[in-house]
């Protein structure tokens, strides 16, 4: 190691897209509960914003080699750690997510899970050292990723225990999955849709009401259905120029359900209109692709897989929760990164973020 | 450097790049469904924004009223406004608060809190800051529309107890519907609904309630009511007409004004509730609005107990009417001769134990006729250790009591016949023969309500016939259960109970003319510790009964009275009370039947009949 990683090697486009997006996350918080009995929020989430930098500069510290190192371990506490809150964790909206740290402070540990499945899954590409996947290799990976899918799944979340899957896509995509495999792979989810429409009755009520409400959105306009039109009639009513700040009637009446939250891009549409969301989903899109970048010049492959990890997850979000509020999608639960208030969410983004700057900082280091 | 990461293997640039299409192609398609939605379809979605201004706003239903026999009104409904604060502007609302404090007499720290606790609630639906508006109320209201645009009015129906305290602790009360009602009533109650909570209001609360309606409105941007689309009508509730004759609750209630206790009669020959008194109570108008929660503890903690329906819920020792019993018990069972005789010297000893006669001078040579007309102790005493615990507790639970009496109101007692069996269950020891003595004489463990009291006397003096009381008129499935006696059985009993009153016994100040008038006294001692300690009092407080009946055999109407805590002989304190309502039943009976046969004789003259509902329901 002759240079030290350096601070000034952060890569400052990245973070620039990054402050821009959660300036206009914090700000349409402001605009959806400053009149409400939530008001104040935006200051809560500046807050987690300000920790989740400082988890950011942490993380990109420590080599991301040494992290990967660790990665059995890693594996193996983050595993142990949703056993623990299966078994004591607290429920909250009828799901155990949730881990008491003292003091009020709540961590969702799926959130972390999700920083782990990072650094295992790049690990084990890199050790397979080929740019042909066998079909053993693929079992493997199913086996490692679906271990806390199916912990999260019991949970219940179903949202983020889908978010893990596209690390273990967008990595053997990337480490070489043969043609076949992936049309077979594809054949497989498509022939799955129909076997799990059968097995929806295996599902959580909750869960089976929010498939049925998808299909079906106006069988209930009270009931479930509910979230989904009125999220519609708010993206809809913004047109193309917006309401306004703060003049979204939808949003500021309370129609928009957690309008602050998993629905604030629907929040954002109403007031700012197309032009809004159009000037969002593009900083999404630099995101994403200033992410492939930072993959594309990384050191070596363990360095590109860590960054594409981190990509999938962002990009699989974003996908999700966008599709969702334009009725695309059924409600999953799945928040809008760096937008969508929440404390362990936002920490998330940005510790994921820490570990593409580790990355970055040590591309020339040698 | 670990072994895993020698990894020499170039970056795949081509997959990268491919990965970064792919990626656009998802934002551009999103941006499609966004356009879709923002500029095609924007004009559909604009409008069903506008229809999010369309609210759904209960309609009230009424509850039914609650009748007398005769048509007159106990309880009922009538409309009444609530005052909204629409909280749709908040800027405004902040601004509209001093004055609407002040028009109001409402504090404003009182309408922040209100505020408060509904800020978690979508900013749509208002909150009720004045449940109960008066006129002055509404006029401000309505003088301040302009300036005030978030005050808004909503009628509702309230409940009325025009007679306020009367009858109370048999109506019962309403109240807001519980979370746990909430839960378990699949989505029929909302939340702040009106249900019974106690008494009638709660036995029959299926019929008393209406469905509530729905008027669907265009509200406009303050969330104010511009314009009615259409309406579902409420469907009111159904009136009940109940068995009770306020003439004779009117009588039982003057009485029992300063007292406490409890009165009940009972039509003898149906098991009909006439009249049902308990005292202390509370006036039910109170809960009708929003009762404080100060109020609401101040009733609950309070040591006398005005919530309990001591009709139904009162278990005390019944006293010497327990003797009525122990008669009915020695001459069915047979154990005893007809003629037993017992010399009563005042006292008698029992088990190495002195127990006295409540007349120290004793009765001297005492037959059960005698007995019973005198009260004598030492008689029953006797008879209590030939006939055993278990004897007695056959023939008391035979006549009903220490179980329930089946009565529809909810939350009734079964009082307590002790027995071998219970002492064993409940005590894991053997009975206490000397136990038995006590018992004879309806003391000890002894305990029953003032209905069990007036269903017990009723089915002794007609012949076994146990009737079910109930206070719904048209009630079905009262078909009351027998425990048959012998003819000479009630005979003698009811002479008994004829000469209490009749012949110089304990309630030979409460003659009637011309009424066969019968029954009996009884003055039972505090002498269970919790009893004593409960009210804070001790020494020689006693309840003071009194069961009386007319005619003696197969009686039209039982009157059973407690007075308690009053140092008082039975016949003394309750008789009166008993003697009221049997000769008010009777005054009114004949004046009915005379005004038959005027009214057979001479024609109606038109115009002149005035329905009672409206004298009554009227004055209270």
């Amino acid at each position: 190691m002759k240079d030290r990683p350096r601070s000034r090697d952060f890569d400052w486009v990245l973070l620039a897209i990054v402050g821009a997006i959660s300036a206009m996350g914090v700000l349409e918080i402001y605009s959806s509960t400053h009149a409400s009995g939530m008001a104040g929020m935006q200051w809560k989430q500046l807050m987690w914003i300000g920790i989740g930098l400082a988890g950011m500069f942490l993380i990109s510290r420590i080599d991301y080699h040494t992290l990967m190192d660790h990665a059995p371990f890693l594996y193996m506490f983050g595993v142990a750690i949703l056993l623990i809150v299966l078994a004591i964790g607290q429920s909250r909206f009828g799901a155990k997510r949730w881990v008491d740290l003292g003091g009020g402070v709540n961590l969702q540990v799926s959130e972390l899970m999700k920083l782990i499945i990072i650094i295992v899954l790049a690990r084990y590409f890199t050790d397979v050292h080929t740019d042909r996947l066998t079909l053993a290799d693929l079992a493997k990976i199913a086996v490692l990723t679906g271990l806390p899918v199916g912990l999260i799944l019991i949970q219940p979340d179903l949202g983020t225990a889908m978010v893990l899957v596209p690390v273990a896509v967008v990595g053997a995509f990337l480490a070489g999955i043969e043609w076949k495999h992936l049309t077979v792979g594809f054949l497989f989810l498509l022939l799955m849709i129909p076997v799990g429409w059968n097995m929806r009755h295996h599902l959580k009520p909750y869960q089976q009401q929010r498939i049925v409400t998808f299909l079906h959105p106006e069988q209930n306009p009270r009931g479930a259905g509910y979230q989904i039109l009125q999220s519609e009639i708010a993206v809809g009513s913004g047109g193309f120029w917006g309401k306004g700040f703060g003049k979204g009637s939808q949003n500021q009446l309370g129609f928009v359900p957690v309008r602050y939250s998993d629905f604030i891009l629907a929040a954002l549409a109403e007031e700012q209109g197309f032009i809004g969301v159009c000037l969002i989903l593009l900083l999404y899109l630099g995101l994403i692709l200033r992410l492939v970048d930072n993959a594309q010049k990384a050191k070596d492959r363990a360095g590109m897989y860590v960054v594409m990890g981190v990509t999938a997850i962002l990009g699989f979000h974003v996908l999700v929760n966008a599709s969702m509020v334009i009725g695309y999608m059924p409600v999953t639960g799945i928040p809008l990164p760096l937008m969508s208030y929440g404390g362990s969410a936002t920490a998330f983004v940005f510790m994921a973020l820490g570990l593409v700057m580790n990355v970055r900082m040590r591309r020339f280091v040698n | 450097m670990a072994p895993w990461s020698v990894n020499d293997q170039k970056v795949p640039q081509e997959r990268l790049a491919l990965f970064s299409y792919v990626s656009v192609t998802f934002i551009v398609l999103l941006l499609v469904g966004f356009w879709k939605l923002q500029v095609i379809q924007s004009g559909h979605f604009a409008d069903l924004a506008e229809r999010n201004q369309i609210r759904y706003i209960p309609i009230i239903a009424p509850r039914g009223a609650m009748l007398d026999r005769e048509g007159r009104v106990l309880v009922d409904s009538y409309p009444s406004f609530s005052i909204l604060l629409l909280r749709d502007n908040p800027k405004l609302v902040d601004k509209n608060i001093p004055q609407i404090a002040e028009g109001l007499g409402i504090s404003k720290d009182d309408l922040q809190q209100q505020l408060d606790a509904a800020k978690y609630e979508p900013k749509f639906q208002p909150v009720v800051i004045k449940p109960a508006a008066s006129e002055a109320d509404i006029a401000f209201v309505e003088s301040h529309r302009a300036d005030l645009p978030t005050l808004e009015l909503m009628m509702v129906q309230r409940r009325r107890y025009p007679h306020g305290q009367m009858l109370a602790n048999a109506i019962g009360y309403v109240g807001e519907v519980s979370e746990q009602q909430l839960d378990q009533s699949d989505g029929h109650y909302r939340p702040g609904d009106i249900v019974g909570k106690a008494g009638l209001e709660r036995q029959y609360n299926d019929q008393l309630e209406g469905t509530d309606g729905l008027r669907r409105v265009v509200v406009n941007s303050v969330g104010r009511v511009m314009r009615t689309l259409d309406d579902v009508e409420a469907i009111p509730g159904k009136p009940i007409q109940l068995t009770i004759d306020y003439d004779l609750q009117a009588v039982a209630d003057s009485y029992m004004a300063d007292k406490q206790g409890s009165v009940v009669a009972i039509d003898g020959r149906t098991g009909e509730v006439l009249a049902m008194v308990s005292r202390p109570t509370f006036d039910p108008n109170d809960f009708a609005v929003r009762i404080p929660a100060a109020e609401w503890q101040q009733l609950n903690a309070d040591p006398e107990t005005p919530l309990l329906n001591r009709a139904i819920q009162g278990q005390l020792a019944p006293g010497s009417i327990f003797k009525i019993v122990m008669a009915t018990a020695m001459l069915e069972s047979k154990a005893l001769p007809e003629n037993f005789t017992v010399y009563c010297p005042g006292h008698a000893e029992f088990y190495g134990r002195t127990f006295h006669c409540w007349r120290p001078a004793g009765h001297g040579a005492t037959d059960l006729h005698k007995a019973i007309v005198d009260s004598c102790d030492v008689f029953f005493y006797t008879v209590g250790q030939r006939l055993g615990i278990d004897r007695i507790h056959y023939y008391a639970t035979g006549l009903g009591l220490g179980r329930r009496t089946g009565i529809d109101l909810p939350g009734e007692e079964p009082g307590l016949i002790p027995s071998e069996e219970w002492v064993q269950r409940v005590y894991h020891h053997k009975w206490y023969a000397g136990e038995t003595i006590s018992v004879a004489i309806g003391q000890g463990s002894v305990m029953a309500t003032p209905i069990q009291i007036a269903r017990m006397i009723a089915a002794v003096s007609g012949g076994g016939t146990l009737l079910k009381p109930y206070l719904l008129k048209n009630l079905a499935n009262v078909t009351p259960d027998h425990f048959p006696l012998a003819e000479d059985t009630v005979e003698q009993v009811t002479e008994g109970m004829y000469g209490v009153i009749n012949e110089g016994g304990t309630g030979s100040s409460l003659k009637l003319q011309n009424i066969d008038f019968s029954g009996k006294s009884g003055t039972a001692q505090l002498m269970s510790y919790e009893a004593g300690s409960k009210n804070g009092k001790k020494g020689k407080e006693t309840n003071g009964w009194f069961v009386g009946y007319a005619p003696r055999r197969n009686p039209e109407i039982v009157v059973a009275a407690v007075i308690q805590g009053s140092s008082e002989h039975g016949g003394t304190t309750a008789g009166p009370v008993v003697r009221d309502i049997v000769k008010a039943y009777y005054d009114k009976k004949n004046s009915h039947l005379q005004q038959q046969s005027t009214a057979e004789n001479t024609p109606p003259i038109s115009g002149v009949a005035q329905p009672l509902i409206a004298t009554v329901g009227a004055g209270r």
